[in-house]
């Protein structure tokens, strides 16, 4: 909403700078976007809490100016010499403006043309190019005439972007005076939040100016200079749909002269972000602007022929099956049937509070003026306005509720306007239609509501004096407030809900800067375990730990991004959380693997570097059959390519990446969560290397599926000739597996025995095998087994692999005796040869 | 023959003064204490002389050995010293060679972002509570007080699913509802943190997922003045403590009274510049008293109870920190990005 601070100040009376009032404005609610200068001087020194911009006049260079002659160009047809004077002094001005050429040649003017003179050294928009660039006004020579000054063009002057002609104004005009003083605006630019759409319109920002000023608002009167014969009897009403159209209400004005509006109007309209159209037109949607109620204009004639020469009688109704209606842009329109018309006895001839149609409207040659000011039920006008992507001011205004009382005053003040501008005679009277006036609620606040909602000490009768600002009723009642609002709201409820809207009104109009900060009273709630909230925070940290980053993608996917991350690619016949509405095909459903993810988080990344670690935690969403609603469960994916160390200077090739590497993560993210036995299973999936794959189980739970990644697969996530490891964990699974508390065990006091081992065992045979044999047969006694060598070639057997174990064997209560050691590792040999065919090795 | 023990010193001693290294120290050692040492050599001899004169010389030719092995000493550890000082002297490292890190993983900007959010608002006393990303369109609007088609549905643009009832959370506000009906009536002070989707063109400013953390308190006598004074306590601890606020009116369906908290720009000192588009301000939290409507649809009586619910995007915040202009960084995953936190 654009409000022309002229046209504000008809309704209050503004004692402070712009830039307060933009504080106050603000902090009630109304944002104010920018502050558009037009003309007036932007105040010194005062701090603007907001966008300022546009152009101040120069009171000496920029003045009302009148063209006495216009006369041609010596050199060229589409230019125009003119004599104008500043009042002070004549001079010749050469302009291309198309609305002068017509008068070149016809002598000095009977009555001067007044325009906007902008003298030599003056700044201006530049007309000329798009957008808003400043320039000085310098002395040119065009096709060899000099011309230092100018008459401007809207655009010039920062008015609209309208540069098809200078302006003219009205006669009221003195040339000399700075055009600043005589129309210099300041444009304040306010987001209209929907809570308060009461104010898109000049009479509501002036009504919150006036509260949050504390400073009486000047209603308007809405009183009609009625000329013409009575309306009763030229038209009738038949509302068919009251709860759709709750009012409706009919003026006439006869003898109109249609024609353009005087320049204040068109100003107005063009600095409030209108068009101007003629003088009828521009009387309804200044009215609009003004106080907030759409109005529709038609030409009673035609509406007249249509009732084949009788009084027409204006219908409202829904549409018969079928129908169509030709709206103002030309259009044909297929009706829906929620769609509310305004018809006559011949047929359909506008949408109701959305778009008029072509047939009625005001033309050139209208005569007489039928004006409609009707209310509509909001929701229906969203309706259509979504249906037939019809977005209009008057649309806006009315999808947001316009309370049915303004549909007399719309119509009143366009009349009045009308009058003015046409010199129409009104006739007498209205016809009005009121089958459903709303439901005026009444609101009981007390005291203690104001304390216990806004933590403010406020007394009753200050309370209803805030209120009355915004022209809210009010009456004590005992020791509470009944409050109704004024009739041009719609949004106060009933009951507590009627209560925070009032409270929220109070706090409002008292200042949201004078609420006091204070800190809550009431008692620290209960507190919750939240174990899995802390887990997922130790996963990340443990994973950042061990040099990987963590990565956040977008859950929206495909199937078929999905299914990349298959070797075989195959059609996934999953059931997929899918959008109606999507972006982009690529983003169309809800992702059900995080491995996918992850895999194009390294494909984005290989064009820039080699060693790529990372991760992501985070949720899929996978259908419940028979349920309304997925389940959501928390995945984490892990990959890795390329170099094991970023390369340094000094060292050797730090070789790549491998599933040992992964195993390595898993095992240093698994004992860091201290979760029981972990162990690696050889298995097989779609999107692993067959042979390098392997299930993670802990405590014989499977958690998750590990591998070198299929090189296929590899290739298709821009990785063909590096190996990429990946892992795909259950997260709600392995936080089952955390212990709520872990054992500490005390260091050893006694010391270890150290020794290496060596096995011959199958190429086939799994090391964890062994290890896991060792381990079990040494019981408490060894503490540690790890494989230190893996040998396959010349020294052993064809078909066997030489794997070597450091063991630690150690006691908790004693220092081990050669003879104890020696008799475990006979057991363990023996164990090791009799259940898995292994051969301690020689050396 | 003490005579002749002496002068063995004496020559010793001088011979020890011209050692200059390691290695002459080691010649003159086996020369002067060595097994073929003249030392040892006169007790060799001392059978041969009288009994009578053996215990005195044994003596003399003792000391002489031992003041030589002092001698000896000394002279190792002035020799070591010197050599000490010699290393040190040459090994020089080219200081200005690049180190050899360990590997370092980070966390997501976002996650840093939204950890420490939640660890302000848990000093607090907010406690962190989770609710689902797909959502009931009767979560997500209707039981937050967007009735069917009302205009406040416009400023949310929502990615529906093929069963017209369910949608993407366009905020975190159904775990309002979510929270209250599993609490209701204890009193409640939570974050709702997580992951939010809108049906927007992805550009620099908007995104078609986003995080948000929203908080909520519910109990008694909780007023707007606690609300006011605790997103302002909260701004203070995130922005530094001498940020200025400004907490205006504003609207969100589903609180009443609702207020917004802008901070003074950070960048232009509220001056005006392009990152708080020229207003001064910047624009941190959504908030307000709870909606009556929503404290009944979560199963609290808004004649007993009331509360305040305020939001926030951590990316935002994140962007507004770190002077970032494009938030399509933030699910790019470009590692030249993310590794920068």
């Amino acid at each position: 909403m654009k409000v022309p601070l002229s046209w504000l100040t008809e309704f209050v009376d503004i004692e402070v700078s712009v830039e307060e009032l933009v504080r106050k404005l603000t902090l009630a609610g109304l944002e104010i976007e920018q502050i558009r200068y037009v003309g007036l001087p932007k105040s010194e020194g005062a701090h603007a809490e907001t966008k300022v911009t546009g152009l101040a006049w120069d009171p000496e260079k920029i003045v009302v100016g009148e063209i006495l002659e216009v006369m041609p160009h010596p050199n060229a047809d589409r230019l125009v010499l003119t004599r104008l004077s500043d009042g002070k002094q004549e001079h010749t001005v050469l302009t291309g403006a198309p609305n002068l050429l017509g008068l070149k040649d016809s002598g000095p003017l009977e009555t001067p043309i007044k325009v906007a003179y902008a003298k030599e050294g003056s700044q201006i928009y530049d007309g000329k190019q798009a957008g808003w660039e400043l320039m000085t006004l310098k002395p040119v020579k065009i096709r060899g005439v000099e011309s230092s000054s100018m008459a401007c063009s809207e655009k010039e002057l920062g008015i609209s972007d309208d540069h098809g002609g200078i302006i003219v104004l009205d006669d009221d005009a003195q040339p000399g005076t700075p055009l600043a003083d005589y129309m210099g605006d300041v444009v304040l630019d306010i987001d209209i939040l929907p809570n308060i759409a009461r104010n898109a319109n000049i009479l509501g920002v002036a009504r919150e100016t006036a509260a949050q000023l504390g400073v009486p608002l000047k209603k308007p009167s809405y009183k009609v200079d009625w000329k013409g014969p009575a309306i009763n009897g030229k038209v009738s009403l038949d509302i068919r749909e009251p709860e759709i159209n709750p009012r409706f209400v009919l003026g006439l004005i006869e003898d109109v002269n249609i024609a353009p509006s005087p320049f204040w109007v068109q100003r107005r309209l063009r600095l409030a972000g209108m068009r101007p159209i003629n003088n009828v037109v521009d009387a309804t949607n200044y009215a609009m602007l003004e106080i907030g109620q759409p109005l529709h204009a038609f030409d009673y004639d035609v509406l007249v022929e249509r009732a084949g020469g009788g009084s027409p009688t204006i219908i409202t109704r829904l549409p018969d099956p079928g129908e169509t209606l030709t709206t103002l842009d030309g259009e044909e329109r297929q009706l829906d049937d929620f769609t509310i018309l305004v018809a006559d006895t011949a047929g359909a001839l506008s949408i109701g509070g959305v778009m008029g149609g072509g047939e009625s409207e005001v033309s050139e040659s209208t005569k007489r003026v039928l004006l409609e000011g009707a209310a509509w039920d909001f929701i229906n006008i969203r309706k259509t306005v979504a249906a037939q992507s019809l977005p209009s001011e008057a649309a806006y205004r009315f999808e947001r509720g316009v309370h049915p009382a303004m549909a007399e005053r719309g119509v009143r003040r366009a009349l009045e306007l009308m009058r003015e501008l046409t010199g129409g005679a009104v006739s007498e009277g209205l016809i009005d239609e009121y089958p459903k006036p709303p439901v005026v609620p009444s609101v009981e606040i007390t005291q203690a509501d104001i304390k216990r909602w806004l933590g403010i000490e406020l007394e009753l009768d200050e309370a209803a004096s805030l209120l009355g600002q915004l022209e809210f009723s009010t009456e004590m009642d005992g020791n509470s407030l009944r409050v109704s609002p004024p009739d041009h709201r719609l949004d106060i409820g009933e009951g507590v809900v009627g209560k925070a809207d009032v409270l929220e009104e109070v706090a409002r109009v008292y200042g949201y800067d004078q609420i006091p900060e204070t800190q809550i009273a009431d008692r620290i709630p209960p507190q919750y375990a939240n174990p899995r909230l802390d887990a997922e925070s130790q996963v990340r940290d443990l994973l950042a730990s061990m040099g990987l980053q963590e990565a956040v993608t977008y859950r929206l996917t495909s199937p078929a991004r999905e299914a990349k991350a298959l070797a075989s690619q195959g059609t996934d016949d999953r059931e997929y959380i899918r959008l109606a509405n999507p972006i982009g095909e690529d983003r169309s459903a809800l992702r059900q693997d995080l491995l996918a993810s992850v895999l194009e988080v390294i494909a984005r990344n290989v064009r820039f570097q080699e060693r790529i670690a990372i991760f992501e935690i985070g949720p899929v969403f996978l259908p419940i059959v028979g349920e309304q609603l997925p389940l959501e469960t928390d995945r984490l994916a892990i990959a890795m390519r390329g170099p094991r160390d970023p390369l340094s200077w000094q060292d050797m090739e730090p070789g790549e990446m491998d599933f040992y590497d992964m195993t390595g993560v898993i095992d240093g993210l698994l004992t860091g969560l201290h979760v029981g036995t972990i162990q690696y299973e050889p298995t097989e999936h779609a999107a692993f290397h067959p042979g390098k794959c392997a299930s993670i189980l802990v405590d014989d739970r499977e958690l998750g599926v590990m591998g070198v990644v299929h090189p296929m697969v590899a290739e298709r996530f821009e990785s063909p000739d590096t190996a990429i490891v990946a892992a795909n964990l259950d997260l709600e699974a392995l936080f089952e597996r955390i212990p709520e508390r872990y054992p500490i065990p005390p260091v050893p006091a006694f010391p270890p025995v150290l020794e290496d081992l060596a096995f011959v065992v199958d190429h086939e045979m799994p090391a964890g095998r062994l290890k896991d044999l060792i381990q079990e047969t040494g019981e408490s006694l060894v503490v540690e087994v790890s494989v230190f060598d893996l040998y396959e070639g010349e020294q052993v057997e064809q078909g066997k692999k030489s794997l070597a174990f450091s063991i630690v064997y150690q006691a908790e209560d004693r220092t081990l005796t050669d003879d104890e050691v020696a008799s475990l590792r006979e057991k363990i040999v023996k164990r090791l040869e009799v259940e898995l065919g292994a051969k301690l090795r020689d050396y | 023959m003490q005579e002749h023990l002496n002068r063995l010193k004496e020559q010793a001693l001088a011979g020890l003064d011209k050692v200059l290294d390691e290695h002459e120290l080691q010649n003159w050692r086996v020369k002067h204490l060595g097994r073929s040492a003249e030392v040892g050599k006169v007790l060799e001899g001392l059978r041969e002389l009288p009994a009578e004169d053996r215990p005195a010389i044994g003596r003399q030719v003792n000391e002489v050995k031992s003041s030589l092995e002092k001698a000896f000493a000394a002279k190792e550890q002035a020799l070591r010293k010197q050599e000490l000082e010699r290393s040190l002297g040459e090994e020089k490292l080219d200081v200005t060679l690049p180190g050899r890190s360990p590997t370092r993983g980070r966390i997501h900007p976002s996650t840093q972002t939204m950890r420490q959010i939640i660890n302000i608002w848990a000093e607090m006393g907010f406690q962190v509570y989770r609710s689902r990303e797909v959502e009931t369109d009767e979560y997500n609007f209707g039981l937050l007080n967007f009735p069917p088609h009302h205009p406040a549905r416009d400023m949310q643009d929502s990615f529906y699913t093929t069963d017209p009832e369910v949608i993407l959370r366009t905020h975190t506000s159904p775990g309002q509802i979510r929270v209250m009906r599993e609490r209701a009536p204890e009193p409640i002070r939570v974050v709702l943190p997580g992951m939010c989707y809108r049906n927007e063109q992805i550009t620099a400013r908007s995104d078609i997922q986003f995080n948000q953390i929203e908080g909520l308190a519910v109990g008694n006598n909780i007023t707007m003045a606690d609300l006011k004074g605790t997103l302002n306590a909260f701004a203070r601890r995130i922005f530094g403590q001498d940020v200025r606020t400004r907490f205006r009116g504003s609207y969100f369906p589903f609180t009443e009274p609702s207020a917004e908290l802008d901070i003074e720009c950070f960048v232009c000192g509220g001056v005006g510049c392009p990152v708080c588009k020229r207003t001064g301000w910047l624009e941190i939290l959504g908030s307000g008293m709870v909606h009556p409507t929503v404290l009944e649809n979560g199963g609290y009586d808004p004649s007993v109870y009331s509360g305040f619910a305020f939001g926030m995007g951590p990316e935002r915040i994140t962007m507004l920190k770190h002077g970032i202009e494009d938030i399509r960084y933030f699910w790019g995953n470009d590692l030249r990005f993310l590794e920068q936190f």
